[in-house]
């Protein structure tokens, strides 16, 4: 039966020129509409392989129309959205990943914007604290000169 | 000929930028007010002789001048005018020739305006502006010369790419580029004020416009592209966290950061160090999104390997350049001393805050960008940062800074307290919870997303409008409302720039969470129903011929279920460019202020009928309305009085009422 479905599915891509912005075909569309509506989840997350930074989602590429398929045929046998990832990364690598694992290397880039974060809060804190309890500065840091230029700059400034 | 006298005019520019970049700079450390002059006739014919070689090669587009290499590859005689000429941007070497011109046009600017700048000062920035423009004369000199000619001229060009004719992007990479390259300015300027070793409120004031204006382009010009994506790529995305989006992105984050800095130099003389590394790290990411998207580095790193050169030349002007800024920042920014002091609880600390989101935020979009790059180099691995990552990463910065923009845009300057502008607020609150609470009861069981954004973009446009309003003071209504509209235009400039986040933020939220999506085989004369639309698919016409495409057009009908009223009559469209060998699908649109109707045509079906996808997007257009808005903010702040008076455009003291 499933390879049935396959066959049918193939031989109504003959028709298919690649335009682009169309990816989801009616005839890949599932019946069970939650079954569609994770398979369209999953497709969001994973990449063309062939493509310039498209999901297969996205993607009117031929690759990403076999692994809409490939999604829809693993849903459809029970594999959980997980499986159904790990299937596919399995074959076509972590590169097709959109969101990258939390292994190895990786968890720098997942954790150095928290780092970054609580660094920069950090620093703040330390500055503003710095500001708050500095003396007030001495008022004489302009010369002559440079008071009456900075007047005419400020002119109309006083609204504010 | 006439193309000859443009590359050589391109040849003397790049001579006139080595003498400007190193005389008024000898001048200045000399104080040889001669030497320092030299810059003012230097600076404006530098942009003169390059606006001259940028018409010529205009000229050799628009009479398809195919003896040029670079017109054969993307021109055609067919194409309309305006895509002639727009093709001139529309490739490596041309965008860059767009590019110096912008350049130097802003170095002219500085010289035609920057009359009451201290001299000194005046001859460093546009000397180190010079520098910049020196290296990319250079760069398109030796890598990227648009003159060059062929020994035998084809009858015919290429043809532009078809996805770049269009009005859209035609327009989209001038506005980006003034925002790149208006943030060289601000970057000579923290170069010079390095050198010098001084900065001061004078010195943020000069900056501040310079950057907004970038800003302003920026943001026009990042609109412009994802309108264009949403409907030309014909899925409607807007925003595909692409690495040459992000390329323009973060320029945009860090400028934005800059300017909001530079109103503390500029008004309390605190902050800086901070400032200047702002200033140099806004135009160092300017670069870098050059470098992504003119080397293709991170589309194909192999690509790159191929052909470096143009890479490589780019990566060293990068490294110059920000590495030069950085060590001489390292040497000087102690000698900047802090002069305003003020309290935990401060519009300076408000500030603070929001350079700390939008810098983070800007660094978490670096790495995100350049991590398929490293994981690659250094660890071997091929992977991909997409959407799902920046999606995560992303949003609960955006989320923070926008819970803390009002209370903080409230806050008085030194001391404050959170109490006073939240007792302001608390209008503006009740409202944002209850459109949030009527949102999450219209659509439950979606994600949470959606209801805090829509709830958070209504409490930044409620809390901007309260703050225009607060600054009315007290007293009768009618009195308030005449003070509204003697405000500087400063003050309605930052409201309404506030107010354009939330407004784009809300469009963001409501397309993303809640759009409704059909695809199905649908069959002349057989009308269904797509959310509250009656869809019906008229009929197909296979054989359109357009001025340089073959297409195949639907009429489809939308109609109201109810009264079967059409609504609008679409025309979608898959079209072959047949010179470039390029299909492309024209969308057929129903623009709406609540709501847009999309529709895509797909392939004709082996049973009959055609492959039709309809959306309904909710609050489409709010997105970039939001963004003009944006733009518009920027422009009335650009406009205000005081900028005018600091650019000397009047000495006379202007008559009028204060404002308050």
């Amino acid at each position: 039966m499933r390879r049935l479905v396959r066959a049918a599915l193939l031989g109504s891509a003959i028709f298919l020129a690649a335009f682009p912005g169309w990816a989801v075909q009616p005839d890949e569309v599932l019946e069970d509409a939650t079954l569609e509506e994770r398979a369209r989840d999953i497709s969001a997350g994973l990449r063309c392989p062939v493509c310039q930074n498209e999901s297969i989602d996205e993607s009117s590429a031929d690759i990403a129309r076999d692994l809409r398929l490939l999604v829809r045929e693993r849903l459809v046998e029970g594999d959980s959205d997980t499986e159904v990832v790990d299937y596919i990364v399995a074959r076509y690598g972590e590169y097709v990943l959109l969101s990258p694992n939390f292994d190895g290397a990786n968890r720098v880039l997942w954790i150095l914007p928290l780092v970054l974060l609580g660094a920069g809060i950090g620093l703040s804190v330390v500055y503003i604290r710095g500001r708050a309890s500095a003396p007030a500065p001495a008022e004489a840091g302009l010369s002559a000169d440079e008071q009456a230029r900075l007047d005419a700059i400020l002119d109309n400034d006083r609204a504010d | 000929m006439i193309v000859e006298l443009g590359h050589f005019a391109l040849i003397l520019a790049f001579a006139v930028a080595i003498f400007q970049m190193v005389v008024p700079m000898a001048g200045a450390w000399a104080g040889n007010r001669g030497w320092m002059a030299t810059a003012d006739p230097a600076a404006s014919a530098q942009f003169v002789l390059t606006a001259f070689s940028f018409a010529a090669l205009t000229y050799a587009f628009v009479t398809s001048d195919f003896s040029l290499s670079l017109v054969v590859a993307n021109s055609h005689t067919d194409k309309p005018l305006l895509y002639k000429i727009t093709g001139v941007w529309g490739n490596h070497e041309g965008s860059l020739l767009l590019w110096v011109l912008i350049l130097t046009l802003f170095g002219a600017c500085a010289s035609w305006f920057g009359k009451n700048l201290p001299p000194t000062l005046r001859a460093r920035v546009l000397a180190v502006q010079s520098a910049v423009a020196v290296a990319f004369f250079a760069f398109i000199l030796f890598t990227s010369n648009p003159f060059l000619r062929l020994a035998s001229p084809p009858f015919d060009g290429q043809d532009l790419n078809p996805l770049l004719q269009d009005p859209g992007l035609a327009f989209h990479p001038p506005f980006l580029y003034l925002g790149y390259v208006g943030l060289s300015m601000a970057f000579s300027f923290a170069v010079a004020a390095l050198i010098e070793g001084r900065v001061d409120a004078a010195w943020g004031r000069w900056v501040r416009p310079w950057t907004l204006a970038a800003w302003v382009f920026l943001t026009i010009g990042i609109g412009l592209g994802s309108w264009w994506a949403y409907y030309e790529l014909g899925w409607g995305g807007f925003w595909f966290w692409d690495p040459v989006e992000n390329a323009s992105f973060m320029p945009w984050l860090i400028s934005a950061a800059l300017l909001h800095s530079a109103i503390v130099v500029e008004k309390r003389e605190s902050l800086k160090s901070w400032t200047i590394l702002l200033a140099i790290l806004a135009f160092g990411f300017s670069l870098i999104g050059t470098f992504i998207v003119r080397s293709g580095v991170l589309t194909s790193v192999h690509a790159f390997a191929n052909d470096p050169e143009r890479g490589v030349f780019i990566l060293m002007i990068l490294a110059v350049f920000m590495g030069g800024a950085l060590l001489l920042f390292a040497l000087r920014a102690g000698t900047m001393e802090a002069k305003g002091v003020f309290g935990i609880v401060s519009r300076e600390s408000g500030l603070v805050f929001n350079n700390l989101i939008l810098a983070v935020s800007t660094f978490v979009v670096f790495i995100g960008t350049i991590w398929p790059l490293i994981a690659d180099l250094f660890f071997d691995r091929t992977l991909s940062v997409g959407p799902p990552f920046f999606d995560a990463a992303f949003t609960p910065f955006v989320f923070a800074l926008s819970v803390a923009l009002p209370i903080a845009a409230m806050m008085p300057w030194k001391r404050a307290t959170i109490a006073k502008p939240m007792r302001a607020l608390i209008p503006a609150a009740v409202l944002a919870l209850a459109v949030g609470l009527l949102t999450w009861a219209m659509w439950t069981g979606q994600s949470a997303i959606g209801p805090i954004g829509v709830s958070l973009s209504v409490w930044l446009v409620a809390g901007a409008a309260t703050d225009l309003w607060s600054r009315t003071g007290r007293g009768p209504i009618g009195g308030r409302l005449g003070r509204l509209t003697r405000l500087p235009r400063a003050d309605w400039g930052k409201s309404i720039a506030h107010a354009g986040v939330g407004i784009t933020m809300f469009g963001v939220v409501t397309l993303t969470g809640y759009q409704i999506e059909d695809i199905r085989v649908a069959r002349e004369g057989e009308a269904y129903q797509v959310g509250a639309y009656e869809i019906e698919l008229l009929g197909v016409d296979e054989n359109v011929q357009g001025p340089n495409y073959l297409s195949t057009m639907a009429s489809v009908a939308v109609r109201d279920p109810e009264t079967g009223a059409e609504i609008s009559l679409l025309n979608p469209e898959r079209r072959i460019y047949p010179v470039a060998g390029m299909p492309t699908t024209e969308a057929g649109i129903n623009n709406g202020v609540t709501r847009d109707v999309y529709v895509t045509l797909g392939d004709p079906q082996v049973g009959g009928g055609w492959a039709l996808r309809v959306w309904i997007k909710p609050f489409a257009n709010w997105i970039w309305g939001g963004t003009i808005i944006m733009a518009l903010g920027g422009f009335l702040s650009l406009s205000d009085r005081r900028y005018r008076v600091a650019a000397g455009a009047a000495k006379a003291p202007v008559a009028g009422v204060p404002a308050e």
